[in-house]
Formats: C-alpha cells, sequence, structure tokens
C-alpha cells in the first residue's frame, strides 16, 4: 500500500542507516555540479596582476593595529564635519520660522481674537515645538545620514562588523550584533528590527537589550548641542569644533563599550550560554553613487525621522505650555515638580529641569533640548531671553544658549552628565514599542526600559561625587 | 486590420519601455515573482528598479530581514514582487533560509529571479541550484557585470542559458543595465512563452543512491504531480520537518507543476 505514513517511516528508517554524513555529502555534490557549471562558463583574464585595492584597503581597515583607530578617526571626522556644518543652515532656518513666523502667526491669532490660552497652546506651544525640532534637527541629519550612508554603500560597515565580531563573540554575544548595533546609530528601532538576522532567541534578545546604548539620531542633536557649549566652550577656540567632536565620539564609544559589558553580564546571567559562530563574508568595495545615497538618504532617513519628531514635537509642544502655564497658587505646575526634584537630581549631577524634560520627551527623545531650555527660562526667571512663560525660542546662537545655561546655574559636570544620561536612559516609545512587537515579551520590554535608566543613574552619581571629591 | 495603436502593441521596442513602476499597490497582480539570491548579490537593488520603491540597500549581508513586497506592470500584465532574504542555501539551517525555501516551494511563485554575482559565480551557483531543484520557473539575473569586468572575469551567458536550462540576463541594477531584459525574460517564462528546462543535480550522492531511488518510485506514485520527487526524497531523508509535515499532510501534492496552471 502506497501510504505517506509508510514513506516516511521508510525515511527515516534510512536516515537511520545512512549516518550524519548526509548533509555534508548533499553540500558536496552541490558543490560539484556548480563548480563544472561555473568552470565552462568563466574565463578569468590571467597574466596581467593588478593591483588588489580591495586586498589593500581590507588590510587597512580590519587590521590588528590600524582597524580601530581608523574607526575612530572616520568617527570623528563624520561629527566634525555635522557639528561644524549644521550651524549656519540652522540658524538660518531658526530666524526663519522663529523670528519671522511666528510673530506673524502671533499677529494673526490676534487679529482673528483668539483667546490668549488658545494662541498659547497653538502657536507658542505646537508651533514653536515644531519650529525649534525643525531647525535643530534637519541640517545636522542632512549632514549625518547621507555621510553615513556613503560609507554603508562602500561597504564600511561589515567591516566594523569584522572588528567588534571578536569582541562580541568574547563576551558571549552574537558576532552580528555588531552590525545591529550600527544600524542603531541611525535609530534604535531599526536597530531592533535587523536583531532578526540573528537565529538564537539568546543572542537576538541581548542585541535588543543593548541596542539602545548605541546613540540614535534623536540623541545626536543633544550630544552635540552640549558638546558644543560646554566642552567646545572650555577649550580654546581654535580647538573647539574638534574637541566637541571627539567628545561626542567618546560618548558614541562609550555606549560600545556599555553595550559590551551589558552583554556580558547578560550572556553570563540571565542569558546563559554560548555564542554561535556565523560566516560573515566581506563584500567587494563599490564605488558609492552620491546622487543616489543623497537622494535616497535624504528621503529614507532625513525625512522620515523629521516627519516622526515633527509628529510627537507638536503635542509635547502642547504639553510643555501646559505645564508652565497652568498654575496653583500663582506657582506653575513645572515649577512644583522642578523644586521637587531638585534636590534629588542634584546627588546625580543633573537638575529637576532635566528630569522633566526627559518625562515630557519620552515619547521622543528629538525634544530634549528644547524642552530643557524653555523649563530653564521659566525656573530661573531670566530676562531677555525667549518670548515668556512657557513659549519655546531658539537661541540665536550656541553663546546665547551657553549664556542662559550658566544663569540657570549649570556647570560642565551638568552638561557632562546629561550628555552621560541622554546615552543611558530609557528607549523612546517608538523603540519600546518595537520591542515589545519582536519579542512578544513584556518581561525583556521591561528590562529593556528600565535596565539603561537604573544604568543612567547610577554612573551619572558616580561620575557627580568624583568630580566634587576632585574639582 | 493593422491599426497604429496595434502595431504599437506589437512592436517589441515599445513593450520594452513599457514597465510600470506600481510601488506598492499590489491589487490585481497577474503574476508572483520571488527575488532570491546570496547576501549582497544587489537583489534590493534589482527589487527597487523593477518597483520604483526605495527600499534602502546597503552594502552589507544581511540587510534584507524578513521580505519586502512591491509591484509593477509590464506589458499590460501586472507582477507582484517578493524580495527574499539574502541566504547561501536553501537547507534551512537558518531562519532566513527557511523563508527563502517555503516562500519559493509552497508559496509558488510563477517566476522565481536568481540574482548572481557575476564575479563569484561558482559560490553562487550554489544557491541557484538549489532554487532550481524546487522550481521549474526562474530566470538568472548575472548581476554586477561591471565589477565582473573590474576584475577580468568574463561570463558566457548564452553558455550559461544551456546548462542551466533558463533565461540568464547579465545586469548591473545600480546602473540600471540589462533591466528591461531581464524583464523581457520575467515576461517570457511567466507567460509560458519560455519554457525552462530547469539542471537538475547529477553528481551521485555518496552511499545514499539506493534510498533515494525507492523513495523516489513511491513518492512518484503517490504524488504524479510533483516536479521534482528526487528533491523530497532528499529532503526527507535528511529528516527536513517542513517537508516531512508537507508530505504528511498531502500539502506537498496540491503544489501542482506550474505548466498546467496557466493556459
Amino acid at each position: 500500500m502506497n501510504n505517506v505514513e509508510e514513506i516516511i517511516q521508510k525515511a527515516n528508517k534510512y536516515r537511520w542507516d545512512i549516518g550524519e554524513n548526509l548533509h555534508d555529502s548533499i553540500l558536496e555534490s552541490i558543490y560539484t555540479d556548480a563548480a563544472r557549471i561555473a568552470d565552462k562558463a568563466v574565463t578569468r583574464e590571467g597574466g596581467k596582476q593588478k593591483f588588489d585595492w580591495d586586498r589593500w584597503i581590507d588590510k587597512l581597515v580590519t587590521g590588528r593595529w590600524t582597524g580601530f583607530p581608523i574607526m575612530f578617526l572616520l568617527l570623528v571626522i563624520v561629527f566634525w564635519l555635522t557639528i561644524s556644518g549644521a550651524n549656519v543652515p540652522s540658524a538660518m532656518i531658526a530666524s526663519l520660522l522663529v523670528d519671522t513666523v511666528h510673530p506673524l502667526l502671533k499677529d494673526g491669532a490676534n487679529f482673528l481674537h483668539f483667546p490668549w490660552w488658545l494662541s498659547g497652546v497653538l502657536i507658542d506651544g505646537a508651533y514653536l515645538a515644531l519650529a525649534w525640532v525643525i531647525s535643530v534637527m534637519l541640517p545636522p541629519m542632512a549632514i549625518f545620514f547621507p555621510m553615513f550612508t556613503l560609507l554603508e554603500d562602500f561597504g564600511y560597515l561589515p567591516r566594523v562588523a569584522f572588528n567588534m565580531d571578536n569582541l562580541y563573540r568574547r563576551v558571549g554575544a552574537h558576532g552580528k550584533q555588531a552590525l545591529t548595533m550600527s544600524m542603531g546609530f541611525g535609530c534604535n528601532a531599526a536597530g531592533v528590527i535587523a536583531a532578526r538576522i540573528i537565529d538564537s532567541p539568546r543572542e537576538r534578545i541581548i542585541a535588543i537589550i543593548t541596542n539602545n546604548f548605541s546613540l540614535c539620531n534623536g540623541r545626536w542633536p543633544t550630544q552635540i548641542l552640549i558638546a558644543t557649549i560646554f566642552i567646545g566652550g572650555a577649550v580654546p577656540s581654535f580647538l573647539a569644533g574638534v574637541t566637541s567632536a571627539a567628545a561626542v565620539m567618546i560618548v558614541a564609544v562609550l555606549g560600545v563599550v556599555f553595550s559590551l559589558v551589558v552583554s556580558w553580564a547578560l550572556s553570563r546571567s540571565v542569558l546563559k550560554g554560548e555564542a554561535s559562530a556565523f560566516s560573515l563574508e566581506l563584500p567587494p568595495y563599490r564605488p558609492p553613487r552620491f546622487l543616489q545615497t543623497l537622494y535616497t538618504s535624504l528621503i529614507d532617513r532625513t525625512l522620515m525621522v523629521l516627519w516622526r519628531a515633527v509628529v510627537f514635537a507638536a503635542p509635547a509642544g502642547v504639553a510643555i505650555w501646559l505645564v508652565s502655564n497652568v498654575t496653583i497658587a500663582n506657582v506653575s505646575l513645572a515649577e512644583y515638580f522642578i523644586k521637587w526634584t531638585d534636590p534629588y537630581a542634584m546627588i546625580i549631577g543633573l537638575n529637576g529641569v532635566i528630569i522633566l524634560a526627559y518625562i515630557i520627551a519620552i515619547p521622543a527623545n528629538e525634544i530634549v533640548i528644547p524642552t530643557v531650555l524653555m523649563l530653564t527660562v521659566l525656573t530661573t526667571k531670566v530676562a531677555g531671553f525667549g518670548a515668556g512663560a512657557g513659549v519655546m525660542f531658539e537661541m540665536d546662537s550656541v553663546s546665547d544658549t551657553a549664556a542662559l545655561l550658566h544663569t540657570g546655574g549649570w556647570s560642565v559636570l551638568t552638561g557632562i552628565n546629561l550628555m552621560l544620561f541622554s546615552l543611558l536612559h530609557n528607549p523612546c516609545s517608538t523603540t519600546i514599542y518595537t520591542i515589545y512587537k519582536e519579542t512578544k515579551s513584556m518581561k525583556w520590554t521591561l528590562i529593556s526600559t528600565f535596565l539603561p535608566i537604573a544604568m543612567g543613574i547610577v554612573i551619572c552619581f558616580l561620575v557627580a561625587q568624583f568630580w566634587r571629591l576632585f574639582a | 486590420m493593422v491599426t497604429p495603436d496595434s502595431n504599437c502593441a506589437n512592436c517589441p521596442a515599445h513593450n520594452s519601455a513599457n514597465l510600470v513602476k506600481l510601488g506598492i499597490d499590489m491589487s490585481n497582480f497577474d503574476y508572483v515573482v520571488a527575488l532570491a539570491g546570496n547576501p549582497n548579490t544587489g537583489k534590493s537593488t534589482v527589487f527597487n528598479a523593477l518597483t520604483g520603491l526605495k527600499q534602502h540597500t546597503g552594502n552589507w549581508p544581511g540587510k534584507t530581514v524578513g521580505r519586502a513586497e512591491g509591484a509593477f506592470q509590464y506589458s499590460d500584465k501586472r507582477y507582484k514582487i517578493v524580495d527574499l532574504p539574502g541566504t547561501y542555501s536553501l537547507l534551512s539551517t537558518s531562519t532566513d533560509e527557511e523563508i527563502a525555501r517555503d516562500f519559493i516551494l509552497f508559496g509558488q511563485p510563477d517566476v522565481t529571479i536568481i540574482v548572481v554575482d557575476a564575479s563569484r559565480l561558482e559560490r553562487n551557483l550554489n544557491l541557484a541550484l538549489q532554487v532550481l531543484e524546487i522550481t521549474d520557473r526562474a530566470v538568472l539575473c548575472l548581476n554586477l557585470i561591471d565589477e565582473a569586468k573590474r576584475h577580468h572575469i568574463s561570463v558566457d551567458d548564452r553558455l550559461l542559458s544551456k546548462s542551466l536550462g533558463i533565461p540568464v540576463v547579465p545586469t548591473a541594477a545600480r546602473q540600471n543595465v540589462g533591466i528591461q531584459d531581464l524583464l523581457k525574460n520575467i515576461h517570457e517564462v511567466a507567460t509560458g512563452k519560455y519554457i525552462c528546462k530547469p539542471y537538475r543535480m547529477k553528481s551521485e550522492i555518496k552511499n545514499v543512491s539506493h534510498a533515494v531511488e525507492d523513495l523516489n518510485k513511491e513518492l512518484e506514485v503517490r504524488f504524479p504531480n510533483l516536479a521534482n520527487t528526487r528533491w523530497i526524497a532528499l529532503r526527507l531523508l535528511e529528516g527536513d520537518q517542513r517537508v516531512i509535515d508537507a508530505v504528511r499532510s498531502g500539502e506537498i501534492g496540491s503544489l501542482t507543476p506550474v505548466e498546467t496552471e496557466n493556459e
């Protein structure tokens, strides 16, 4: 009788007889056929041994002694170009959107007899938040993303993975985590999705949890601005650009170090196991297509990220306006909260303003800095900055921002700790949601959310203690 | 009656410029096209060239996770195209390989485009041969010929086409070279104008020929419609759970050979 069960039984019996080598035998037969067919069709022009550029570049960028320095150097160059190139267009967009359009909108609202709270919520809240996000986010992204994409197009990313692979394997994680980490530098949600390329569930969860340690583009502007003010401001002006770029790079590298340390801790504790092997092909270098790269990185990355920021910024702007204008006994909600958290925040070298800003900015990291500035104005009641309580404003230059923050009681320590806290805090709402979707586990989602905050608090606390001890 | 209109419609020159990139509008498609290939051979670039989508491409392996879908229209036929993750084999040793294998085997695409790197043909053919084991309709997209040329490698595409029994189209998708030719061949295979005679593995596999032949005979009786029972027999021998399940449930028998599917 020709029954399927019988066929399967028969196959099982045969399998027992054949032993384990079948897989290899099949592969061998495929390889033999492929080699024969390819051999007939391919002709290789021998003789003139041309200088092999690919091999030469690979030796350099994946070399034992040269690989990492070149990686750091490339990072610094990219950041430096971003920092020094973004200021001018930022200021231009800001002066257009804030100095020109904002008063026009206000006049329009007055003309239409809007009640004060409506024009406050819409124009001083939502509109100004949008204006700020666009003027601060767009220029650095329009410079950073194309450069990053060019490197990617050229084939540099697998070399980074190759350099990092050994480190990740040694801490018990998957070598491909180097790739998801690189993706995270663009966007953590994208990095979390990219972790699908890792097959072992254990290593995949490690990659997902630690992806947040890759600084995402929502946090680059914060890093860049704060580094420019506090680190760049502390050195002679001709060194300012390079020094702040180096500071940003150090924070980024610190993120990689944290991802290694946490991977190590996880794979030694809750996610015990051996690292699995994989083969990574180093693709040939390809000359990047400049125009196409510019176009796709602008459409795919820059505009998409900007759009997300805009979507989140508008309601956040409303929230900021409300907490600083809704008052109980003449004191705004924001001031209550800041006064209440200030003493605790001081312990970890931050302040109540930053804590409140991070709570308001949970939906999107992009709006942390505007929130910080607005709240500082509000609590210090400094005159001459901005347009009044709860109005987000654009600083015409970095030095204005610096002056304001210094008046608000900020020190270099606050700057450094803000940079560290920006690296080590909960992922943004999109990433948290993506983690839940990818892991389908509340437990891992919560761990991914709270582990970085806990680390951030501990690290900032330690830095503050040491700083106060020695400085 | 020959009207100027019908003249246009019959002229190959007109048809070749007939690509309408439909992006993600995948409604009412006539054919399904799968895009398979090794990692980093430019599958996503081919995908973008056909659909007009801007799926992010990158020069690193493993960039496409899961699968991306899009659509295009060519010569009045609407095609849905599925970009499969890049893999080195279809022997389902990883999730990626399983996604790709399952789609080609059980998804029954009308055409499978196998994208290979012309400068690494031998290695890439390993996957191509495995794809040909499980489907009857395929087009080999010999991509990155510009790079092969740079490395002084030339590939005889006609000879290759004869050996494999499927159309072979040299392309440089990044420069949009050969895409029209690729479309024409996809169209011809999909509409049945070109009948593929896919190469099936010839080299003897050590120690198992008896077992394979025995199982093969039984499978042929049980599933007379199946195109390649020998491959199924090998999968059963290797203990491939997905294929075992499909044999058990009879799903494998419903995979009708494509020749009878379209008129």
